[in-house]
């Protein structure tokens, strides 16, 4: 019996084990709500308050608490695991789809709670649209793949409307003088960048307020990657813009603001600039130049 | 603050560290060099030596060449590794730290040509006590200014900004006295020029070091104190 116990034990150790520490001897309770920098703003698009997430036990995001601003664009930088994705998820309710992920606090949009029971999901994620890492048009046509949502969603009663809103918007993703002539042929025919684009032109066909991007050009050559970064400067002017990325230079690059995620904490969010030259917390500076243990 | 080696060597990648540690390292160097060369010049000048002052104006070439080193090695660091917050400080100061360093040999080599026509024309009469204490000031300004750069002191910067204040009054001083000797025998006036002069290159290296100690503040803190008061500076440094 007594051979038994330590593998017992090891079990209840691996249940146990604590929570990584966060680094540079910050505890993990100097870090909970108690973001610094500028979180907030006035009259925000997104009013986020002390959001948590859940995985089953897993508490992935610790009460977060933040502003976004109408176009504004802004970050999400932080190491793997650390919630980034996770929180832009829950900004058009990505997560629902995952049935041990509950969502706590206060996020609203305009002023309108995002998890109000009564709320449609669908006319939700039209207004807020979402672009993914890995381009993933419709096997279909390059034209039926923009043209798929503003039908659903009937914002166009006559071909000539839907046709115009097709070009619209695939000129608003910079791609359409490259495929106007093969508007028939399948959207999977494209480059990877050009895919991207595509889905960032479908995103857009249906006029939304603000696009999410996780990651939009980590699967792109950096030519793409800067095409795609041209155009978030271009949309800016119309749409509130969230990307999550993993490259430093592309937040320094694209964003207005900046926001630093650690083991599910918002440590820092502060303008673009300054959290490039002069980080105020510890642990963004260590990420943001390459120190991290 | 933590120890000067955990500020700048303590990245994911090895050989970054190696990168930053070395533009430090060159840095000091230069700085040691210059230092070397405006104590040597005052030296000289004192002495009568013309032979020494020779040297000196033959070694500036060495301080020249490192300087377009740091500057390469500033660039390749960039272009490479992107640095950020207080890497990017480091590299940023360095890069405009080397022309003050740069500028000092400079002064250096100046005082070194009127040490060198000094004695070939005799000893200038007067001005020698306070060209020496002069000198021996901002060469400690210059030895504390790289030292506060070493340690990423902003404390030490803030007293060299202060140290300026006196010698520009020690170098008004030292005009005045100069200028008296002057009317009182006019055949004095070539001579007390060439210590003027060397006492204005003295006031320049003064200067120089004061802005390498803005430049430290600025590195250590991540805020710009150039063409600020005392007292915004004082209240950086607080902080």
């Amino acid at each position: 019996m007594n051979t038994m116990n330590p593998v017992i034990d090891q079990d209840a150790k691996v249940e146990k084990a604590p929570e990584p520490p966060a680094g540079n001897g910050i505890n993990d309770a100097d870090l909970e709500g108690r973001t610094v920098g500028r979180p907030f703003a006035d009259a925000p698009k997104f009013s986020l308050r002390d959001v948590e997430v859940f995985y089953g036990e897993t508490r992935a995001i610790k009460r977060i608490s933040l502003d976004i601003a109408r176009n504004e664009v802004i970050a999400f930088i932080g190491p793997s695991g650390c919630g980034k994705s996770t929180f832009l998820r829950c900004l058009n309710r990505m997560n629902d789809s995952i049935d041990i992920c509950r969502v706590k606090g206060q996020l609203q949009l305009d002023g309108h709670d995002i998890y109000d029971p009564k709320r449609d999901v669908v006319e939700l994620r039209a207004r807020v649209g979402m672009v993914f890492q890995k381009p993933n048009p419709f096997p279909k046509s390059i034209y039926d793949n923009v043209a798929y949502g503003p039908r659903i969603h009937g914002l166009a009663n006559r071909k000539s409307d839907l046709d115009d809103i097709v070009e619209r918007s695939l000129r608003g993703a910079g791609l359409w003088n490259e495929v106007k002539d093969r508007l028939d042929t399948p959207g999977t025919g494209l480059s990877g960048g050009q895919q991207q684009r595509l889905c960032i032109a479908r995103a857009i066909a249906v006029s939304p307020e603000v696009v999410l991007m996780d990651e939009p050009c980590s699967a792109l050559d950096p030519i793409a990657t800067a095409r795609i970064e041209e155009l978030i400067a271009e949309l800016s002017e119309s749409y509130t813009i969230i990307i999550v990325t993993h490259s430093m230079q592309q937040a320094a690059r694209v964003s207005d603001r900046t926001a630093y995620f650690h083991l599910g904490h918002l440590v820092e969010v502060n303008e673009t600039n300054k959290v490039f030259t002069t980080p105020q917390h510890p642990l963004t500076e260590s990420y943001i130049t390459g120190r991290f243990g | 603050m933590k120890k000067d080696e955990d500020v700048y060597g303590d990245h994911i990648s090895h050989q970054f560290n190696e990168d930053l540690a070395g533009l430090k390292e060159d840095f000091l160097r230069m700085g040691g060099m210059v230092e070397q060369q405006v104590v040597d010049a005052i030296d000289a000048l004192i002495d009568g030596d013309g032979h020494r002052a020779d040297e000196i104006r033959g070694r500036d070439k060495q301080v020249d060449r490192l300087e377009l080193e740091i500057d390469e090695e500033a660039t390749r660091i960039i272009a490479r590794r992107q640095p950020a917050a207080r890497d990017l400080r480091l590299v940023l100061s360095v890069i405009k730290m080397v022309a003050d360093l740069e500028r000092i040999g400079d002064e250096a080599k100046k005082i070194a040509k009127f040490a060198l026509s000094l004695s070939e024309e005799g000893k200038a009469p007067r001005g020698y006590v306070e060209t020496r204490h002069i000198g021996n000031h901002v060469s400690q300004m210059l030895r504390d200014s790289l030292d506060a750069f070493a340690r990423l002191d902003s404390e030490q910067a803030l007293r060299i900004m202060k140290e300026d204040k006196r010698v520009d009054e020690e170098y008004q001083a030292a005009t005045r006295t100069l200028v008296t000797f002057m009317m009182e025998d006019p055949r004095n006036i070539t001579r007390c020029m060439s210590v003027m002069w060397v006492l204005r290159a003295l006031e320049r290296v003064g200067d120089h070091a004061c802005n390498i100690a803005e430049h430290v503040i600025f590195m250590a803190k991540g805020e710009d104190v150039r063409h600020t008061p005392m007292e915004e500076a004082e209240k950086v440094v607080g902080r």
